[in-house]
């Protein structure tokens, strides 16, 4: 099976453009430095230094795609990230490691959950978030073939399911459903999907979209089915503000779509820090908690 | 070993960048006494040491200036003009939105080679140029001119970490060290000194000389070279040096004159007079 490392470690060798960078964050790309040599640059604990160095690769033609913890890359670097790499519109492609909820047991210094925030604000800067390994690998290639600056929620996870190809900018459309249509990206696809059958067994007609996109956003498939189910719930890892429940309706008032939209999010506040699974059920977020969550959404 | 003519050539077309300084330093006004510290360091690199002409300004041979200290970048567009890579009636477009000649660098002006302003920002990104040329193979050479004040922030130490740890041979870290930060002294706020020992401590070559002389100039950019990691030349200067009226004092660091103080700043410049400066000193940071 294609693995992230495979996969970077295949680009890589391909096209000499490309230049694997981490901040010391090796986890995802262990066994790169001996297949790619000098294009394997460690820069040690310095997310600043490695994003504009990042930017100064790619004046140079180059493509570096770059690795750090979620938290440290998106905010200790993001000046770097705004400033060096944005504002040039330079093609550096961040690799964001634990994001959202999979920073599980670490607390609150670790947790990313304002990062499509704050990385969707710099202009050019595309932003991703895959439900799991395949759907990683399945958007990479596209992802990496762009010009732009890109941020991607990585995401290894073994899949829960087949995903559809990928096009470019576009959300998976796994279910349609018209008493509610589910949004959501990245992590909680799983207990999406785990709510969504829980939901049908209990007779609901529960549509769900993996975004995979929040940078392009897919508003060409919120506006299709906006006529076609009766509300949408957002379901993300992140905090309520800037994620997609704010993208989602910047869309729908831009465009003027009167429809009901409830969020599963966080909101104003930090998540209780443990093991994954105990996270999930202590935030109300896992499959059983978010089905309560809905049928009152729905009932609404 | 410059010969006389050389430095006199070197110190005339230095005098004429600050002919095109000055008049910048007015209807709404420019950061003129840290572009006045930098004018002959810089010229010395783009005249006489750079391999940066006209002709290879996007050459992937080239050497690489980055500007750092990006709100001294009168002092490049004065020099810019006078190599012909800008038209000298362009500096009068200074503050206008039809160009886009403003307080910092940007790179819709040839020869600039990335935009600057937030302090700390370029000595990571000459690092990443550094390091693709090594990999390349490649025989250009990088150098990061940098403000004192600049080196307050953690990111520049950070950088120079790495830039030691991966022994770039090709990279120079240019200080201009006119002893200021925006309104004060350097030694009166965050002390720098003994910056000679910082600097060899983070495993660096470090020469220190004076930034307005050019046979020292010379001499210090000529020992750079077979050198086994990078290197620093720290260039005391004044700040506002030509202009005896505001060289070396704390509130004049941003200024906007009148027309008519400007005319008597540029009789200063060339003649020697004092002006009489009458205009609220400003502090913009």
């Amino acid at each position: 099976m294609m693995t992230y490392e495979k996969l970077l470690e295949k680009t890589a060798l391909e096209d000499d453009r490309f230049i694997v960078m981490t901040a010391e964050n090796r986890a995802l790309v262990r066994n790169l430095p001996t297949s790619l040599g000098n294009r394997f640059i460690d820069t040690g604990i310095t997310e600043q230094t490695m994003l504009g160095a990042a930017a100064g690769l790619a004046l140079r033609g180059r493509k570096p795609v770059v690795h750090a913890l979620s938290a440290f890359l998106t905010m200790r670097a993001f000046e770097f990230t705004r400033t060096s790499v944005g504002i040039a519109n330079l093609p550096v492609k961040l690799s964001s490691f634990i994001p959202g909820v999979l920073s599980d047991g670490n607390g609150p210094t670790h947790q990313a959950i304002e990062d499509i925030s704050i990385m969707r604000g710099i202009p050019g800067m595309e932003v991703f978030a895959p439900a799991d390994e395949e759907d990683l690998v399945e958007m990479l290639p596209q992802i990496w073939a762009t010009e732009n600056p890109s941020y991607v929620r990585i995401n290894t996870r073994p899949a829960i399911m087949k995903h559809k190809p990928y096009v470019f900018g576009k959300a998976e459309h796994i279910f349609e459903g018209k008493d509610c249509t589910i949004l959501t990206y990245g992590f909680m696809l799983e207990e999406s999907v785990k709510a969504h059958q829980l939901l049908c067994d209990l007779g609901y007609q529960v549509g769900l979209v993996n975004l995979r996109n929040l940078k392009p956003f897919d508003g060409d498939l919120i506006s299709k089915l906006a006529t076609q189910t009766s509300c949408f719930i957002t379901i993300e890892d992140h905090f309520l503000t800037g994620g997609l429940f704010s993208i989602l309706a910047e869309y729908l008032v831009k465009n003027q779509i009167l429809i009901p939209t409830h969020s599963i999010a966080f909101e104003d506040r930090w998540f209780k820090p443990g093991r994954l699974s105990e996270v999930l059920i202590h935030e109300g977020l896992d499959a059983k908690s978010l089905v309560e969550k809905i049928q009152k959404f729905i009932q609404k | 070993m410059m010969n006389e003519e050389k430095l006199v050539q070197l110190q005339q077309f230095a005098k004429r960048v600050r002919n095109h300084i000055v008049p910048m330093a007015s209807d709404g006004g420019c950061f003129l006494g840290a572009s006045l510290s930098a004018v002959d360091l810089l010229t010395y690199l783009y005249v006489d040491h750079l391999n940066l002409h006209k002709g290879n300004l996007k050459d992937e041979n080239r050497d690489y200036l980055f500007l750092s200290k990006g709100h001294d970048v009168p002092a490049l567009y004065g020099i810019f003009a006078e190599l012909g890579w800008i038209e000298a009636d362009r500096l009068k477009n200074h503050l206008s939105t039809e160009d886009h000649i403003y307080w910092h660098p940007n790179r819709n002006i040839p020869g600039v080679e990335f935009h600057s302003g937030s302090l700390g920002q370029l000595p990571s990104v000459s690092i990443g140029v550094a390091m693709d040329i090594i990999i390349r193979g490649g025989e250009n050479r990088v150098y990061c001119v940098m403000g004192d004040g600049e080196l307050n922030e953690g990111s520049c130490w950070e950088a120079f970490l790495v830039a030691n740890a991966y022994k770039l041979d090709n990279l120079t870290f240019i200080i201009d060290r006119n002893n200021f930060q925006a309104n004060m002294a350097t030694e009166d706020l965050i002390p720098l000194e003994s910056l000679v020992e910082k600097f060899e401590s983070f495993g660096m070559m470090t020469q220190r000389i004076d930034g307005h002389d050019f046979m020292a100039l010379e001499k210090a950019f000529s020992n750079i070279k077979g050198q086994t990691g990078a290197q620093v030349i720290i260039c005391d200067t004044v700040r506002g040096k030509g202009l005896p009226s505001i060289e070396a004092r704390a509130d004049r660091w941003f200024c906007n004159f009148s027309q008519p103080e400007i005319q008597e700043l540029l009789v200063e410049l060339n003649e020697g007079f004092g002006a009489n400066l009458v205009a609220e000193t400003l502090v913009v940071r």
